[in-house]
């Protein structure tokens, strides 16, 4: 039988001190009633809930954070931030998380680089936001 | 003769399955019967005045109301033939609710029913004779038995009303679980800051009498007039010549286990329990001192200045009359050695709630800091488990003690507290925080002293190194998770006292599945017992926080004072009664009686001594038990005579 090990040192208090700098929220606020993953309406296309997310980012667990899709599904509707019986602002920490990998690993898109095929399909916008990407 | 029959509809409680209409006209041919009608709430004003009105205008001089429970409705409709001048006891209720329409789905089966037990009421109604409760007088003094809040709370209030007032503590000092306590939730005020002054109170009080380490040994009578012995312990010490200058301490070669500091630090067999105890006086312990007799040791006598100390001091019976009993004998934790994977008792740094308790507390063994057990480190990781036994009928114990989850959030609040670097994680299965600004305490805790929450259950913890490493589940990621830890807190239900137990049994008090004793209603008399004159307080009923303690202790004091204030009380007339002709005197009764009511007593006949069975009107409670067991058929029950039942099963035969 295997253990999931968890422990609470630095490594978990400073990434979880690093989304709550982010997104500006108290993540301990969350008492796990599910209200924000029972309301989105991307549940089902997320291999971990957001409350999950929420609570693995309490226990300070980094890498299982990271390795979800939760994140990158969510669409800042803001309906759980709305619902939130106690006011966190939950899509503020979907959005933390995506900075904090950004500001981690920022993805190196050199535009001068690309092939001028690819550089004639790509909306003029996401040059735009690639530049302001790497410049935030 | 007239009888008026009145069925109740009870909204639909009884209308819906029952049809009343039909049960009220298949009364009207029946012998005596002049009226007989339907009502659809018969307990409300205009359904009593209708009663009212058939009395004065038909003439009626006994009434059957088919309705609720007696239980519910016998006193209201009792008063309404009293008032009309009837005897009150020419009532008969048929329960046609609770033992018909409510267990029945089939409408005609249940109408039928319901006409079966209305005739063999009207049977019953028709031989039943006017009967005159007896009066007893009221001895004005309370008894509270158990020194904890409760007891002091019910004690003070007591004194408070103008009632003499006895406070029997089985320790040497009040104060009981709540002495022990660091500081309390949601406010975490200091427990013995709030808890001391009520305890001088009790001291002080001009009408409490204040006997420590002192047990009831014996309670006879009856409501008003009960007749208890209690045994108070030598304490080998003269209260009022001890000055407390602590000299006789250090002498003493006796080194026992603190019961006080859940047996963390060590105390000598002459002591006082804790700074703050009352009576302020130190005492010597029995049982551990090296023989109360100076030729084998007498150091603390030889150091005591004031000369406090006396060999010769003899236990003492104080036999005393109360007209109404509090019981405030408390609760103990669960033993939780009994949970084997935990490991507590073996495992040096597995604690108990209470011991957690002591290490925070500033006279604790510790001195208020957290240092844990095995080497004295301040531990940077601690665990509490919550449930540890309790929410597991399979096992431990069945029920939710609903103060463990707010006590270890405040064990984890006031760790993170003293411990700045420190880690609090609690492992849950629910957090239940039923109590004004307890959910908001959870959520201080959480939000803002970092205390985890991890829900789920430790299956194993195991001593790995100085650690302690433990397994268990977080069920909300689904996980099978380990981790390690420092110290660990198993957070233990309540569970009924040793004192409980012994002074239900004494009393005859019921209790439940559980141990603890049972209230007379779960809702409506939540401090009254089913002997009438004994009071609840506190978790001698079930596991309460100190509020709810506090306030059922008060009720339990104004419940007493309902008694206290009469001169005298009546007692219900269907008792037993003895036809003293066909008495032989076998004693069957006076073994079978639950509540020590018939005695045997020689009686002169026709020149003969002879034994027959003497009913003590007070002590009977009219269940019956006697009447069934005795042989000769000489026990009657006055308002249940033999032929007014075989009228009713004649009636209940005929189909």
């Amino acid at each position: 039988m295997s253990y999931e090990y968890i422990k609470f040192g630095k490594e978990e208090r400073e990434f979880r001190e690093k989304i709550e700098e982010i997104s500006g929220e108290n993540v301990f606020s969350c008492y796990q009633c599910g209200k924000c993953s029972a309301g989105c309406m991307f549940s089902d296309k997320m291999d971990r809930t957001v409350n999950q997310q929420i609570h693995r980012i309490q226990m300070g667990q980094k890498e299982k954070v990271l390795a979800a899709n939760t994140h990158w599904i969510c669409a800042s509707c803001l309906t759980c931030s709305v619902r939130c019986p106690r006011d966190i602002d939950v899509a503020a920490i979907m959005e933390a998380i995506r900075e904090y990998i950004l500001r981690e690993e920022p993805e190196k898109i050199i535009v001068s680089e690309l092939p001028k095929e690819v550089l004639e399909r790509l909306p003029n916008i996401a040059l735009v936001g690639n530049f302001r990407k790497m410049t935030g | 003769m007239k009888i008026g029959v009145y069925i109740c509809e009870c909204g639909s409680n009884i209308a819906g399955t029952i049809d009343t209409e039909k049960v009220a006209r298949s009364a009207e041919p029946l012998p005596k019967v002049s009226v007989s009608r339907v009502y659809r709430y018969a307990c409300s004003e205009p359904g009593q005045n209708l009663i009212t009105n058939d009395i004065e205008e038909l003439g009626l001089d006994r009434i059957i109301v088919a309705a609720c429970s007696p239980s519910m409705h016998e006193p209201t409709f009792r008063a309404v033939l009293k008032e009309r001048g009837l005897n009150p006891y020419l009532l008969e209720m048929v329960n046609i609710r609770e033992q018909c329409s409510w267990v029945h789905s089939d409408k005609k089966q249940a109408t039928e029913k319901a006409i079966s037990l209305l005739t063999a009421a009207v049977l019953r109604n028709a031989l039943q004779q006017p009967l005159t409760p007896k009066k007893v007088g009221v001895t004005n003094n309370a008894l509270v038995i158990g020194g904890g809040i409760a007891g002091i709370q019910a004690a003070l209030d007591l004194a408070e009303v103008g009632y003499k007032t006895y406070l029997v503590e089985k320790t040497p000092s009040i104060g009981g679980k709540m002495a022990q306590l660091d500081k309390t939730f949601p406010t975490l005020d200091c427990s013995a800051c709030i808890l001391s002054p009520k305890m001088v109170d009790v001291g002080r009080h001009p009408n409490i009498t204040l006997l420590a380490n002192s047990e009831v040994v014996e309670v006879e009578g009856f409501v008003g007039n009960f007749k208890v012995k209690i045994k108070k312990k030598a304490t080998y010490v003269d209260p009022v010549k001890c000055t407390l200058c602590d000299e006789c301490v250090p002498v003493c070669p006796v080194i026992i286990h603190d019961e006080y500091n859940e047996n963390l630090s060590p105390r000598r067999a002459i002591y006082i329990p804790f700074p703050q105890a009352v009576p302020a006086t130190y005492i010597i312990e029995e049982e551990t001192c090296l023989g109360i007799d100076p030729l084998i040791c007498a150091k603390c006598r030889d150091v005591c200045g004031p000369e406090a100390i006396d060999f010769d001091m003899k236990p003492e019976i104080i036999e005393e009359e109360f007209g109404a009993i509090v019981v405030a004998t408390g609760y103990e934790a669960y033993p939780i050695e009994n949970i084997g994977e935990y490991g507590y008792g073996s495992i040096h740094n597995v604690i108990s709630g209470l011991e957690f308790e002591r290490i925070l507390s500033a006279s604790g063994p510790t001195d208020g800091v957290v240092r844990r057990p095995s080497d004295g480190k301040v531990p940077k990781t601690v665990v509490f488990i919550h449930c540890a036994g309790s929410r597991d009928p399979a096992k431990h114990l069945p029920y939710c003690s609903k103060v463990c989850c707010m006590y270890s959030t405040k064990h984890a609040l006031q760790y993170r507290h003293l411990v700045h670097d420190g880690t609090a994680v609690n492992f849950y299965i629910d957090i239940r925080t039923a109590g004004k600004d307890y959910e908001e305490f959870y959520q201080r805790a959480a939000e803002e002293d970092g205390v985890i929450y991890i829900k789920g259950k430790v299956s194993e913890i195991l001593e790995d190194g100085d650690q302690l490493l433990i397994r268990g589940v977080n069920t909300l990621t689904s996980e099978t998770v380990e981790m390690h830890a420092d110290l660990v807190v198993l957070a233990n239900g309540m569970m009924p006292s040793e004192g409980t137990k012994k002074i239900a049994s004494m009393l005859k008090l019921p209790v439940d599945s559980t141990g603890f004793i049972r209230e007379a209603h779960p809702k409506l008399k939540p401090v009254d017992t089913v002997i009438s004159g004994v009071f609840l307080a506190g978790t001698a009923s079930g596991p309460k926080d100190i509020p709810e303690t506090v306030a059922h202790a008060s009720g339990a004091a104004s419940r007493a004072s309902t008694i206290l204030a009469q001169k005298e009380l009546e007692i219900d007339a269907t008792i037993a009664n003895v036809n003293e002709m066909l008495c032989r005197g076998c004693g069957m009764c006076v073994d079978s009686c639950p509540y020590s009511a018939i005695e045997l007593e020689a009686k002169n006949s026709f020149g003969h001594t002879i034994k027959v069975a003497v009913v003590n009107e007070a002590l009977c409670k009219g269940c019956g038990t006697c009447s069934a067991t005795c042989l000769n058929g000489a026990i009657g029950h006055l308002g249940y005579t033999d032929n007014q039942i075989l009228a009713q099963i004649k009636a209940l035969s005929q189909k």
